[in-house]
């Protein structure tokens, strides 16, 4: 049971160490969940997930792992009986095998034998051990001398009703993002300029310190303030985005509002890049996206932004079909490619969800552009390849064999 | 030793459950939540309890995690060499402990509230994390070494300006206070208007959950701001009535002009007209 909710967890991407997961045994040892499967949803909650973003998928793997567990479930026993046979995760680091090694699974055990025997033997006369509807001030359903209400919202609602009822759905981070969580992470793309941690002679502050002094020369340093993140950010307008105008204007005054760039542009496009690029959303006033390759360089963050949903034909015919007034002899995936040589430091992010992202346009972006959604999780991993992580390169393969089945399927029907 | 919540601070089961748990493990205590939920007071309210002292560090953007450990003071003892009217030989006179550091120092077990750690530097949460592990520093300039004789019980809050370090993370307790309830909202409003109408209560608390529910308002009411409207309701003398149909006092709960002006067309909506 508690190996089943340790790897769900780390299944669902809830990355539980051993440090939290010994902590955890730790406190159940010392009487915390007071055999109870309520007290102990709240106590593993607080011991292995650390971000409220995660809540929503602990209730999840907390469900399904305790789900047929009947109501009078008692934690302790199901926790000597996992010491008896303790399963631990094969994935540890040294560090954590060491850790591993100073603890010992049988003191645990012993303590946790004792508490229980401790408990059995005082249950019935004194009012320190915990029982519902006793006169500890711990019991349920009532209230204690400090008039505190005790016994939870639900009452009789069981951990497993409370977990399923998933009340923490809207604090995850993969759901679509507002202007003030789009600030926070952009913010993080700030990173980047401290990076050296280098400091610099603050003047200033060093002649005023002196003279407030008396004459004593003493220099003040401080962290550079110029900010050199530079950030160009392309994006998708019209078409098939127009259901997600609303978020880019998001993103938008979320990067506007930014105040930490060096240098911020900004430029729409349609579909595809081309020949022109433009300064407003209805496409009348442009540049030549010639002139913007000359300005970026690899100082430069490009963050485009778009479905990457067309037909391939868009991307690999000269001049696409989008806009046939544009006469042009190169492809959109060439210029595509072209921003990726002047700006390595690049990423696409696609408000569609990655389930969907199943078209050969958007493939074919994808293997120029490391893509991510853009949400929270999308957004944050994206600021990190920014800052120079490896993006994942996602294994396209199997996609590109199942797309393929998929394609061969529609059209014979 | 186990704590209860406070008269004036009452906390959900869980909540104290966590507090326990974290006191006990002798883990930081890490608090998130919506802005009003009562993550600072937490710490005073579990100092209360306990009947234990207070230290709160208040974390600002340019705190480094050394200030907290003690400062140096060299220029007042370059200032004193000069007017060689002190003695300056002892390096001790002018250590300063920062708030941490007077945490480790106690001769008795202490709260420390490390308030809005997410203010700070990135890394400062993981400069942290030795003393905290440890609970004890050495000054360096006096090669003097603290130990806590009694953990401290940390309270560390944080408003999610920024993600912290894993590493950090790993050692924590971690809670995130969810809104309060209607039921805990009575209680807690008992706390502060003991003597109140049911009638009033009921509808002021109805509008207040139905403003927060109004996805136009940016910065949502709290239950700070709940407690105000509710004594300027009593002291205007509003009946229960008109708290419905106006929602009198408006900018009690409502702080930007945009959400007064939200409030007001939702009102409409909903077929009444505000004042």
């Amino acid at each position: 049971m508690f190996a089943s909710l340790f790897f769900g967890l780390r299944a669902a991407g809830i990355k539980v160490g051993t440090t939290e997961w010994l902590a955890l045994m730790q406190a159940l040892a010392a009487g915390h969940a007071r055999s109870s499967l309520e007290t102990f949803y709240e106590l593993a909650r607080a011991l292995l997930v650390k971000r409220e973003a995660q809540y929503d998928t602990y209730d999840q793997v907390f469900a399904s792992v305790f789900k047929n567990v009947p109501m009078t479930f008692a934690v302790d026993d199901e926790l000597m009986k996992w010491l008896e046979n303790p399963v631990l995760p094969r994935d540890l680091s040294d560090e954590e095998r060491a850790m591993l090694a100073a603890w010992d699974l049988d003191r645990l055990k012993d303590e946790l034998e004792k508490r229980r025997r401790e408990q059995k033997e005082r249950h019935d006369g004194g009012n320190r051990w915990i029982g519902t509807g006793g006169t500890s001030p711990f019991g349920h359903g009532g209230q204690n001398p400090t008039g505190v209400r005790v016994g939870g919202a639900g009452g009789g609602r069981s951990a497993v009703q409370i977990a399923e009822s998933r009340r923490f759905a809207n604090l995850r981070s993969d759901r679509v993002l507002g202007t003030r969580e789009m600030g926070a992470a952009l913010k993080r793309l700030r990173k980047l300029a401290k990076t050296d941690n280098q400091l610099e002679l603050d003047i200033d502050a060093t002649i005023d310190k002196s003279a407030r002094d008396g004459g004593d020369i003493d220099l003040v340093f401080a962290p550079p303030r110029a900010n050199r993140v530079k950030l160009l950010l392309l994006v998708d307008v019209g078409g098939s985005m127009d259901p997600h105008a609303e978020l880019c204007e998001r993103l938008f005054s979320a990067a506007h509002a930014a105040k930490h760039f060096k240098a911020f542009k900004h430029y729409f496009f349609h579909n595809c890049v081309y020949r022109r690029l433009y300064t407003d959303m209805f496409r009348f006033s442009g540049t030549q996206t010639t002139d913007v390759l000359k300005e970026v360089d690899q100082t430069w963050s490009l963050v485009m932004v778009g479905d990457a949903w067309m037909s391939p034909y868009e991307l690999t015919d000269i001049g696409g079909v989008i806009d046939l007034a544009d006469n042009q002899r190169t492809t959109g995936l060439t210029w595509l490619k072209r921003l990726r040589e002047k700006a390595p430091s690049s990423v696409w992010l696609n408000p569609e969800p990655k389930r969907i992202w199943n078209a050969d346009s958007v493939r074919m972006i994808r293997d120029i552009f490391p893509m991510f959604e853009l949400t929270l999780d999308g957004l944050g991993e994206a600021t990190d390849v920014l800052r120079g992580a490896k993006p994942n390169v996602p294994d396209t393969s199997a996609e590109r064999l199942e797309m393929s089945l998929a394609d061969v399927w529609s059209r014979w029907r | 030793m186990q704590f209860s919540g406070t008269k004036g601070y009452l906390v959900s089961p869980a909540l104290r459950d966590v507090v326990n748990v974290a006191v006990s493990l002798g883990r930081p205590l890490l608090v998130k939540g919506e802005p009003g939920t009562g993550k600072t007071q937490l710490a005073s309210a579990i100092a209360e309890g306990l009947g234990l002292p207070l230290i709160a560090w208040n974390v600002k953007s340019t705190t480094k995690a050394r200030d907290g450990l003690y400062v140096y003071d060299t220029v007042a003892r370059l200032n004193d060499a000069r007017f060689n009217d002190r003695d300056i030989r002892d390096i001790g006179k002018y250590i300063k402990l920062g708030s941490l550091g007077r945490a480790l120092a106690a001769s008795e077990r202490v709260v420390l509230l490390v308030d809005e750690i997410d203010k700070a530097d990135l890394e400062f949460p993981n400069d942290l994390l030795h003393e905290l592990d440890r609970m004890s520093f050495t000054i360096d300039e006096t090669g003097a070494t603290i130990t806590a004789k009694h953990r401290p019980i940390v309270v560390v809050t944080s408003n999610n300006e920024k993600e912290l370090p894993d590493a950090f993370l790993r050692r924590c307790v971690f809670h995130y206070i969810a809104f309060p309830d209607e039921s805990l909202m009575r209680d807690i409003v008992a706390v502060h208007h003991p003597q109140l109408e049911e009638k009033l209560l009921s509808q002021a608390m109805a509008s207040f959950y139905w403003l927060r529910k109004q996805s136009d308002i940016r910065k949502r009411p709290s239950t700070s701001e709940l407690i105000d409207w509710i004594a300027a309701l009593r002291a205007g003398g509003m009946s229960a009535e008109s708290i419905e149909k106006e929602l009198p006092f408006l900018g009690v709960l409502l702080k930007r002009e945009q959400d007064v002006e939200a409030a007001v067309r939702a009102l409409e909506k909903k077929g009444v007209r505000a004042s």
